[in-house]
C-alpha cells in the first residue's frame, strides 16, 4: 500500500519551475538599476576629478559648522515646539468653543501656509513694529535672523506636533479612559500611565517624519542669511562656482535623513515587540 | 504715508495687480507640476510593487533620494546643474554659448520629482490595499494585464489613493513658494518686492500668507467635491 502510494508520488509530475528568463520587466529593471549605477559612478568620478584639496581645506570646516547649525536649529525648535504643542493640543481637544476654535485657527494657519512665508513674515515683517518692540525690549531678539528662524520654526512645528499629539491621544479608545476612571485613577494619572504609553506608539512614526521634515525644511533659513548647511553651500557655490558644493550638501543631507529614518524604524520595532506575534 | 487700501489697490499705485500675477504663476506652476508628478509617481509605484527585484530596487533608490533631499536643494541642483550641463553640451558646438535655464521649467521638474517620490508611496500603499483576487478575477474573465490594470485596478486605486494625493497637492501648493528663491515671480516674490519698495513688510507678507491660506481652503473645497463624487460611484457599483 505504502509502496503504491510512493509509486504514485513519484509519478505525479511537479509543476514546471517558473521560467526566469529575460522578461520585459527584468530587462527594464536591470536597465534602470544600471542607469542608477552609472549615475552613481559618474558622480564619484566627478567628485574625484573635481577634487581640490585647497578648496576642501578652505570650505570643509564651514560645512561641518553648517551641519552643526542645522542640527541645533532643528533640535531647539523641535523641543520648544513639543513644549508649546501640549497646550495647543489641549485647547484643540477642549470642549470650550472659543479655546478650541483659537487652537484650530492657529493650527490651520501654520499648516496651511508655506514655512518660507512664515519665516519671511517674522524676519522681515516684524521690522514694521520696531518702535513697539524696542519699547518692550524685544527688538534685539527679532533683529537676529537666527532667533527669527528658531521662533518661526517653533511656531510651525508646534502646530504640526499638536495635531500629531491630538491624533495619537484620540486614537486610544474611550474605554481606556472609562476603565481607568472606574479604577479610581484621576485624569492626570490616567493620561500618564494609561493613555500616553499607548498613544506614543501611534505617534512615534509621525514624530519621526516631523523631525525629518524639519531637517529638510530648515534648508530655507539659508534665504534669510543664516549659515546652516544650505547657507554654507550657497556661499561656497557663489564664491567658487563649483557644482560639487551642492553635491556634498546633498550627500550630507541624505545621510542624516536615512540615519534618522532607520533609527525611527528600529525604535518602532523595539517598542512594538509586545504587539507582534 | 500711503494708506493700506491704496497699497492694496489695483493699478500703478497699488500692488494688487502684481500680486495677482504672482497668484497666477503659483497656481499655474502647481497645476503644471501635478500631472507630471502623478504620472512619474504612478510609474515608480508600479516598479516598486512589481515581482522583479531589480525594478523594485530602482524604484526604491528614486524614492530614497528625492524624499531625503531638501526641496530647496533639489531645486537649486536642478536649476544650476541643468544650466551647467546644457552649457557644457552647447560649448561643444559653440564655445561662446551662454545658457539661461527657464526658472518655471526648473521649478516644475524639481517639484515634480519631489511630488512623484511621495506620490509613489501613496500609490504603493493603495496597490497593497487591493486584494489579489481582483487581478485573478480580471485574468479569469480573459482580460489582458493592461486591461485588468485599466478597468479593474485603476478605478479602485484612485479611490483609495485620493486622500493621500489630496494631501500631497496641499503640500505641493506650499512648496511652490520655494521657486521665489530662483527668481520666479510667484506670490512670495511679488510680495517681497512690494515689501522692499513700500517698507510695509508685515502687510505684504501677511497678505501672501492669507492668499496661500485661501488657495488651501479653495483646494479643500475642490477635494471634498471630488471625494463626494468618487464616493457616489462607489455606492452605485
Amino acid at each position: 500500500m505504502s509502496a503504491a502510494a510512493a509509486d504514485v508520488a513519484t509519478k505525479v509530475e511537479k509543476p514546471p519551475a517558473i521560467p526566469r528568463g529575460w522578461s520585459r520587466q527584468r530587462v527594464l529593471g536591470y536597465a534602470l538599476v544600471g542607469l542608477w549605477i552609472v549615475l552613481g559612478i559618474g558622480m564619484i568620478v566627478y567628485l574625484v576629478e573635481a577634487w581640490n584639496s585647497e578648496l576642501f581645506q578652505k570650505y570643509a570646516p564651514g560645512y561641518i559648522s553648517g551641519l552643526g547649525v542645522t542640527l541645533t536649529l532643528v533640535a531647539v525648535s523641535i523641543v520648544l515646539g513639543a513644549v508649546l504643542s501640549v497646550p495647543v493640543a489641549y485647547a484643540r481637544m477642549s470642549r470650550n468653543r472659543i479655546l478650541s476654535s483659537f487652537a484650530y485657527a492657529y493650527v490651520y494657519f501654520f499648516r496651511g501656509t508655506p514655512l518660507l512665508t512664515q519665516v519671511f513674515l517674522i524676519y522681515y515683517g516684524v521690522g514694521s513694529f520696531r518702535p513697539a518692540l524696542e519699547a518692550v525690549g524685544l527688538w534685539g531678539f527679532f533683529r537676529e535672523a537666527w532667533y527669527c528662524a528658531i521662533f518661526s520654526f517653533t511656531l510651525n512645528t508646534a502646530a504640526y506636533q499638536a495635531e500629531i499629539l491630538r491624533g495619537a491621544i484620540e486614537s486610544v479608545p474611550r474605554g481606556q479612559w472609562e476603565g481607568a476612571a472606574s479604577l479610581g485613577l484621576h485624569k492626570l494619572q490616567t493620561l500618564r500611565k494609561i493613555i500616553l504609553p499607548q498613544a506614543l506608539i501611534v505617534a512615534l512614526r509621525p514624530y519621526g517624519n516631523e523631525i525629518i521634515l524639519m531637517i529638510k525644511g530648515s534648508a530655507i533659513v539659508a534665504l534669510i542669511t543664516v549659515y546652516d548647511l544650505m547657507g554654507i553651500t550657497k556661499l561656497t557655490y557663489s564664491r567658487t562656482f563649483d557644482f560639487q558644493s551642492y553635491i556634498w550638501a546633498a550627500i550630507i543631507y541624505l545621510i542624516i535623513v536615512e540615519i534618522l529614518r532607520h533609527a525611527v524604524e528600529w525604535i518602532e520595532r523595539r517598542i512594538t515587540i509586545h504587539l507582534h506575534r | 504715508m500711503q494708506s493700506v487700501w491704496t497699497l492694496l489697490s489695483w493699478g500703478p499705485e497699488g500692488w494688487l495687480d502684481d500680486i495677482a500675477y504672482g497668484v497666477f504663476i503659483t497656481v499655474s506652476l502647481a497645476a503644471a507640476t501635478l500631472p507630471v508628478g502623478l504620472v512619474i509617481g504612478f510609474l515608480v509605484a508600479l516598479a516598486k510593487q512589481s515581482n522583479e527585484p531589480s525594478l523594485r530596487l530602482a524604484g526604491n533608490i528614486y524614492t530614497t533620494i528625492f524624499r531625503g533631499l531638501p526641496e530647496l536643494l533639489t531645486l537649486f541642483m536642478i536649476f544650476y546643474g541643468a544650466q551647467i550641463g546644457i552649457q557644457q553640451l552647447m560649448r561643444l558646438y559653440d564655445p561662446t554659448a551662454a545658457v539661461e535655464v527657464n526658472a518655471f521649467v526648473s521649478g516644475m521638474i524639481a517639484l515634480g520629482v519631489v511630488f512623484s517620490s511621495y506620490a509613489s508611496e501613496v500609490f504603493l500603499s493603495a496597490f497593497r490595499a487591493i486584494p489579489k483576487g481582483q487581478y485573478e478575477g480580471g485574468y479569469s474573465v480573459g482580460l489582458s494585464g493592461w486591461q485588468t490594470m485599466r478597468l479593474v485596478v485603476l478605478p479602485q486605486l484612485t479611490r483609495i489613493a485620493l486622500p493621500g494625493l489630496a494631501n500631497l497637492w496641499l503640500i505641493l501648493l506650499k512648496d511652490t513658494a520655494l521657486v521665489s528663491a530662483i527668481g520666479l515671480a510667484d506670490i512670495l516674490r511679488q510680495a517681497g518686492v512690494a515689501a522692499r519698495v513700500t517698507k510695509h513688510a508685515f502687510l505684504f507678507f501677511g497678505v501672501a500668507a492669507l492668499i496661500y491660506l485661501l488657495l488651501a481652503i479653495i483646494s479643500s473645497f475642490g477635494i471634498n467635491a471630488i471625494e463626494r463624487r468618487v464616493g457616489r460611484q462607489q455606492v452605485q457599483r
